[in-house]
């Protein structure tokens, strides 16, 4: 099938988010309109007069993308056209700025599927932090330094936000979870009101890692624990991503630029334990782990 | 201006009704059938949806109407439905209106025919609710048309037009309709209603060339690196150049049609041989008119004009009213701290380039809901006639400072 993104954007290669939109729209079809905020997707897909899209799509604001799809979907449904209304947004747009106007949108229970795709930090402006940055990151505005090992406080819990709004479909996924990922747009799809997935998406130039090695980066987040699968259907848990091998977080942070200051400051392998533990309490939590499997820390 | 279909005056007395000036608007918006209604409640702008969700919840109004988180996510929202295609509505005042900046830019570069009432309110601080114009004034170069109601019937009757001008695809430009908060919006005033059929004779249905449509799928907002930047905006400022023609044009038709007119681009009161000329807009020209009569019947020659659209700003029209004035006078509810009045400005600007060297002064007055009195009007008219005779002492003066708090 023609993919709904154009090759030929200016993406960075081993970018992450085209990808995450490619399955996205893969799985909802033709029959969807895309509203985006200021960011990467905009920026690398509609320098005017050329677009990437093959799907209708509107940029209006940063942190605008899920008013503006919530008229979008009041529109459609007073002419009673039946097409997917989706928003893709960073976590920037998403979990920061844009906070207000998601809540409103959920609050009023739009039929629109929210798909964040969060590599946690401001890319499109130099990775700058934002409430999606985890703890111990190195960005711009949280650099490591003498005194500091980067970001100092937790990601926001925006799944759980989603939940607390009584959105009947709230999911995560991966860009290392292709099928995961399409089944579970689709399953956005199928129930009807506001969805939200959010998507684990890697980004090569403010994580700092070997190109070709982004989909191998995302599953270690998957694998270490650190980002589990999870998906709340009406408020509950509904299914999780079970984890066959469970790898240590340095595994994960050890391949990115952005946590190298824990290997070579003093204190760093105490941070990295502290890591570690909310990598474990996410596998408690969960359930992501097989009977039995809890010690395994060793690769594939 | 004379109606086609001439009615009597019985037979507009027996159309009249004595509605809330904030009724009289929602009643011309439900005629104007908008699909989508977005609406943050704001004092004084209130009552207008207020009285809109009652037609939505009484099935006299088939519009979907969205009570949003905010007045930012107001007009984020109609940005998204208008791209779908709908025709759109909302109303807001002051802070709303501050609020809902970003996107008033966003809404207008976009070409969206948007259609908002502003009901005037000052802006804070201090915190005020009361009527003076400063928002909408502080919007100005938004990329939206401005136009200025003088009472509640012009108010209600700007809406048609506003979707007429604002939908044309010459224009395709967003109009706010403001009219002062308060003073209009809780006015009981007696009102032709307009009825929806005679709106559907007026106004076509929208039917936009470009919309979201998977299957003709379209972008939208994309980002214009500067080697096109320049351009699209070139297209905007055209657009309101177009626009001051179909202002003209909309308001005729809409005379012809309803038999109300209330000028065009401007409008003009005993302007003709008047020496000393006021210009303003919104509802302080009920005020001034009143003025004017009394002191006609003393011998004084004053006239007014009245801003009828402030943007586009009708350069050639005032040239044309003002050319033989020997003074004018600007009243304004508004000031551009750190510089003057922004009409004053304005106005100053479009006569410089012109063989009148006619002195202009200016007045902010009625701020944050203060009376503009009769007798504030005559002390303008007496400053006017004293700058005309001595000279200019002072080009901008607030009016009527209360010494005692300064």
């Amino acid at each position: 099938m023609e993919k709904l993104l154009a090759p030929g954007h200016r993406a960075c290669a081993g970018c992450s988010m085209p990808t995450v939109i490619n399955l996205v729209l893969d799985a909802a079809g033709p029959n969807t309109i895309v509203a985006t905020p200021t960011g990467c997707i905009e920026v690398t897909t509609t320098p005017y007069p050329e677009s990437a899209w093959r799907v209708p799509w509107i940029h209006s604001l940063f942190e605008n993308a899920a008013a503006v799809a919530s008229g979008i979907e009041a529109a459609l449904n007073h002419f009673g056209k039946n097409h997917n209304v989706f928003v893709i947004a960073g976590d920037g747009s998403t979990l920061d700025i844009g906070m207000g106007c998601i809540s409103g949108m959920f609050d009023r229970g739009h039929n629109v599927k929210y798909v964040c795709y969060d590599n946690e930090a401001y890319m499109n402006t130099g990775v700058q932090r934002s409430s999606s940055t985890p703890p111990c990151t190195s960005t711009t505005t949280t650099p490591s330094g003498k005194v500091s090992f980067g970001n100092p406080r937790p990601k926001k819990d925006m799944p759980a936000i989603a939940v607390a709004h009584r959105v009947p479909y709230v999911a995560t996924a991966s860009v290392a979870y292709p099928v995961d990922l399409r089944r579970k747009v689709k399953r956005a799809i199928s129930i009807p009101g506001p969805a939200y997935i959010q998507v684990n998406a890697p980004c090569i130039t403010g994580w700092s890692f070997e190109a070709g090695t982004t989909v191998e980066i995302a599953r270690l987040a998957v694998e270490t624990c650190l980002w589990p699968l999870y998906e709340y259907v009406n408020g509950e848990l509904a299914g999780v991503k079970k984890i066959h091998v469970k790898r240590p977080v340095e595994d994960y942070l050890k391949a990115q630029g952005r946590y190298r200051h824990l290997f070579r400051m003093k204190g760093g392998d105490e941070m990295i334990r502290v890591l570690q533990q909310m990598a474990d309490e996410n596998a408690r939590k969960f359930g992501l782990l097989y009977e039995g499997d809890v010690t395994c820390t060793s690769g594939e | 201006m004379i109606a086609k279909e001439e009615m009597s005056l019985k037979e507009r007395m027996a159309r009249m009704k004595v509605v809330e000036g904030s009724y009289a608007v929602a009643h011309a918006v439900k005629c104007c059938a908008p699909d989508v209604i977005s609406a943050y409640p704001i004092t004084p702008q209130t009552h207008i949806v207020e009285h809109l969700s009652q037609f939505v919840a009484d099935g006299e109004l088939d519009s979907e109407f969205l009570t949003v988180d905010s007045e930012f996510s107001a007009m984020s929202s109609l940005v998204g439905a208008s791209a779908a295609g709908a025709r759109c509505y909302s109303s807001t005042t002051s802070q709303g209106l501050a609020l809902m900046w970003e996107v008033l830019y966003n809404a207008a570069g976009m070409r969206l025919p948007i259609v908002m009432t502003v009901a005037n309110r000052a802006l804070s601080a201090p915190l005020n609710i009361w009527n003076d114009q400063q928002d909408s004034v502080g919007a100005r170069d938004s990329g939206w048309i401005q136009l200025y109601a003088e009472d509640v019937q012009e108010a209600a009757d700007a809406i048609p037009q506003a979707y007429k001008i604002a939908e044309d695809p010459e224009i395709l430009t967003p109009v706010m309709v403001c009219m002062d908060g308060f003073i209009l919006t809780h006015v009981y005033e007696p009102v032709e209603l307009m009825s929806a059929e005679e709106v559907e004779r007026f106004l076509p249905p929208y039917r936009p060339e470009h919309i979201l449509d998977p299957n003709n799928p379209k972008t939208f907002g994309a980002f214009a690196d500067p080697s096109y930047f320049t351009e699209l905006r070139y297209m905007q400022w055209d657009a309101h150049r177009r626009a001051l023609n179909k202002i003209e044009t909309v308001a005729r038709e809409f005379a012809e049609q309803f038999g109300r007119w209330y000028g065009g681009l401007i409008d003009t009161y005993h302007a003709d041989d008047a020496e000393v000329m006021i210009v303003t807009m919104g509802s302080v020209i009920g005020t001034i008119k009143d003025c004017i009569d009394m002191m006609r019947s003393e011998g004084l020659k004053v006239g007014l004009v009245k801003i009828r659209s402030y943007r586009p700003f009708p350069t050639e029209a005032l040239r044309k009213a003002l050319k033989d004035a020997e003074v004018v006078a600007v009243i304004e509810k508004d000031v551009t701290v750190g510089n003057e009045g922004a009409l004053l400005t304005d106005l100053k600007a479009a006569l410089y380039n012109t063989p009148a060297r006619v002195p202009v002064i200016g007045f902010p007055a009625g701020l944050g809901g203060r009376d503009i009195t009769v007798r504030d009007i005559r002390r303008v008219v007496d400053k006017a006639i004293a700058a005309r005779d001595r000279g200019i002492e002072a080009e901008m003066e607030f009016l009527s400072l209360r010494e005692d708090l300064l």
